[in-house]
């Protein structure tokens, strides 16, 4: 037996691991490269930059109100009421990125558990859950959003679950149609050939083989969940004042649009460069890891 | 050869798809036994069933509206007890699949999950069934490796399929199989995807295997080379029937079936006598559409002996001598013009 294997080639000269392969993919990307570190920036700005600015986000110094960039000190201007227009827009990203993040974790995960769940057990079960993701599908979701964030008392928590609520069924689909295509693969018969339970074939065999498509489309929701809160604050039914987030920045510039344009351009900049980065950052992944995900 | 006690009995088994064009009886009336430490060769042509009928066994085809089971398919599991796995729920079937029957598939290099280590999906298969901490199924797994003949085979369980060549990957398969010394094996075409030289070595180690487990294994092929090398019994299927079974001797040596003639013929010969010759003879036409089968012997529009007969009604499958059946209603006259 021993000497019949010694005739058989045991390994394959294949020394890179696909990993490296979809990294270096990644990497060909400039615009996502780009949209890293953006991303990357934008973050850690929000989260130190507060600290080392000597204003306080909420301190109201009527002396100073409408000053333009640069004003001594005041790098980016100040708003109507004298605050720091760069503080402002920091603390505003500590709200809208993390409404952006957790929007993501919960409708990523929700339409997760409902693509697969779908795709593995198919029949009624996948009809009556697709169905309900059409159904979603059709609503116009800024009405939905806005008629929800009518009814609840707006906060971090709750505008994030309403943004969730409207944005996990693009997860779903694609969750259910990888699903779908891997449940036909010779591997999930071998699983079931060895007495695999149905959890363990989806959560063990299924999910890790669909992972790329989730993290492109969990990438894409973050730019939507960012988009979605500048809406609703904007049209004043997101967060609100004194608490400050690009949408209700964005708000309350407009009707000083032509005295004073920086308090709209810079939040208007801020929802562009993140909501790009973030495109820019799951169309890379995109190439990297779904066009040829190397299974074998 | 060596004839253990019966394991597995399967009476009239018939597999039903559901089809947009109306049911589709894949297999029809299929009745066979094994027993312990046997190996039964299932041949047939692509669509004949062979596959359908060792999925059906272990119950993997599509569920209920999609695809019926009828028939019995009674185990004797190695507490001596009988249950007819039709019958089973889903739990039940899971504790017998992998642990008392086991299956190992054509594509070894699709049958292994890409992401996990080839140890960590052969321990997977011990504690499904046994209660047993994840060290102890990995020790296991790795003496499986040894066993199926995969060197250093300790370090080797933290390899990924995409490192192993196919044959490799076939013996993960076999060891993840054996895991837990099932008394049945269904091989479904183990050796089409390898090399030629490969597959001798899976075929080699699969007969030590069965000689030192007892089990007993049926072997799904179309490879009638592969049949005499393995089988101890031979069963042909055609359309989803049984059209004949024996000894693997008689049916190779003296086929009464005039399908199982025409399979044996356009087998390429390298002996003196045929290698002049220019052409293979191969069957004309082609399989018949499960659809609309012929009213009588699926096998009629094909044949070169039909008579009217054999259009008017499905022939019995009738026993010709002790344990060697043939479903042909001429195979009398057929023998005896020595065809």
């Amino acid at each position: 037996m021993s000497s019949a294997a010694a005739i058989e080639s045991v390994e394959t000269a294949r020394t890179v691991k696909p990993g490296s392969r979809a990294w270096r993919r990644f990497c060909r990307h400039r615009l996502a490269l780009f949209g890293i570190a953006a991303i990357v920036l934008m973050v850690l700005a929000s989260v130190v930059g507060p600290w080392l600015i000597p204003f306080d986000q909420l301190k109201i110094d009527i002396r100073h109100r409408f000053a333009p960039p640069p004003w001594e000190g005041h790098l980016f201007g100040t708003d109507m009421l004298g605050r720091d227009l760069l503080v402002r827009l920091l603390m505003a990203g500590r709200i809208s990125l993390s409404i952006g993040f957790l929007a993501m974790i919960v409708s990523t995960a929700f339409g997760t558990f409902i693509g697969v769940t779908a795709g593995y057990y198919g029949g009624a079960i996948r009809v009556a859950l697709m169905r309900f993701v059409d159904a979603m599908l059709c609503f116009p979701s800024i009405f939905l959003l806005l008629i929800l964030a009518a009814f609840i008392q707006p906060s971090v928590a709750t505008i994030t679950l309403i943004i969730a609520a409207t944005s996990w069924m693009e997860v779903a689909r694609v969750v259910e149609g990888q699903v779908r295509s891997l449940r036909e693969r010779d591997f999930i018969l071998a699983a079931e050939m060895i007495g695999a339970p149905g959890r363990y074939v989806m959560l063990r065999e299924l999910l890790p083989n669909a992972i790329g498509p989730i993290v492109v489309a969990a990438t894409l929701t973050v730019a939507r969940a960012v988009l979605m809160e500048a809406y609703v604050s904007f049209l004043g039914y997101g967060i609100q004042a004194p608490m400050a987030s690009w949408g209700n920045m964005l708000n309350n510039a407009q009707q000083y649009l032509g005295s004073a344009p920086w308090l709209a351009i810079f939040p208007g900049l801020m929802i562009t460069l993140s909501v790009a980065s973030f495109n820019f950052v799951g169309d890379g992944l995109r190439d990297a890891l779904d066009a040829r995900l190397d299974l074998r | 050869m060596s004839t253990g006690d019966i394991v597995l009995e399967v009476e009239n088994l018939s597999v039903t798809f559901a089809t947009e064009s109306g049911p589709l009886q894949a297999v029809r009336d299929v009745s066979f036994t094994l027993r312990a430490g046997e190996t039964l060769a299932l041949v047939g042509e692509s669509g004949s069933g062979k596959s359908v009928t060792s999925l059906a066994i272990m119950r993997l085809t599509p569920p209920a509206p999609l695809v019926t089971l009828a028939g019995s398919v009674l185990f004797t599991g190695a507490d001596g007890e009988r249950r007819d796995l039709l019958a089973l729920d889903l739990d039940g079937m899971r504790a017998v699949r992998g642990n008392e029957i086991s299956m190992i598939f054509q594509e070894p290099m699709t049958s292994l999950n890409p992401v996990h280590r080839i140890g960590d999906q052969i321990a997977e298969a011990i504690t499904f069934h046994e209660r047993v901490s994840n060290r102890v199924a990995l020790a296991r797994a790795a003496e499986l490796l040894d066993k199926v003949g995969i060197p250093d085979a300790r370090r080797r369980l933290s390899a990924y399929p995409h490192h192993l060549s196919g044959g490799m990957r076939q013996r993960v398969m076999i060891a993840m199989a054996l895991a837990c010394n099932p008394r049945v094996l269904i091989a479904d075409e183990p050796t089409t995807a390898l090399d030629v030289t490969v597959q001798a070595q899976i075929l080699e180690l699969m007969k030590e295997l069965q000689q030192a487990t007892g089990m007993a294994v049926i072997f799904v092929t179309h490879n009638l080379g592969v049949v005499a090398e393995v089988a101890d019994r031979v069963m042909v299927m055609y359309a989803g029937a049984i059209v004949e079974k024996g000894g693997v001797v008689p049916v190779m040596t003296r086929p009464l079936m005039p399908y199982t003639q025409g399979l044996l013929h356009s087998v390429p010969r390298l002996d003196p006598e045929s290698l002049g010759r220019d052409t293979l003879e191969a069957i004309p036409g082609s399989v018949p559409d499960p659809l609309s089968l012929p009213p009588g012997c699926s096998f009629a529009p094909r044949c070169r002996h039909v008579r009217p007969a054999c259009e008017a009604a499905v022939p019995a499958l009738e026993a010709a001598d002790d344990g060697h059946d043939v479903r042909c209603r001429r195979w009398r006259k057929l023998a005896e013009a020595g065809a």
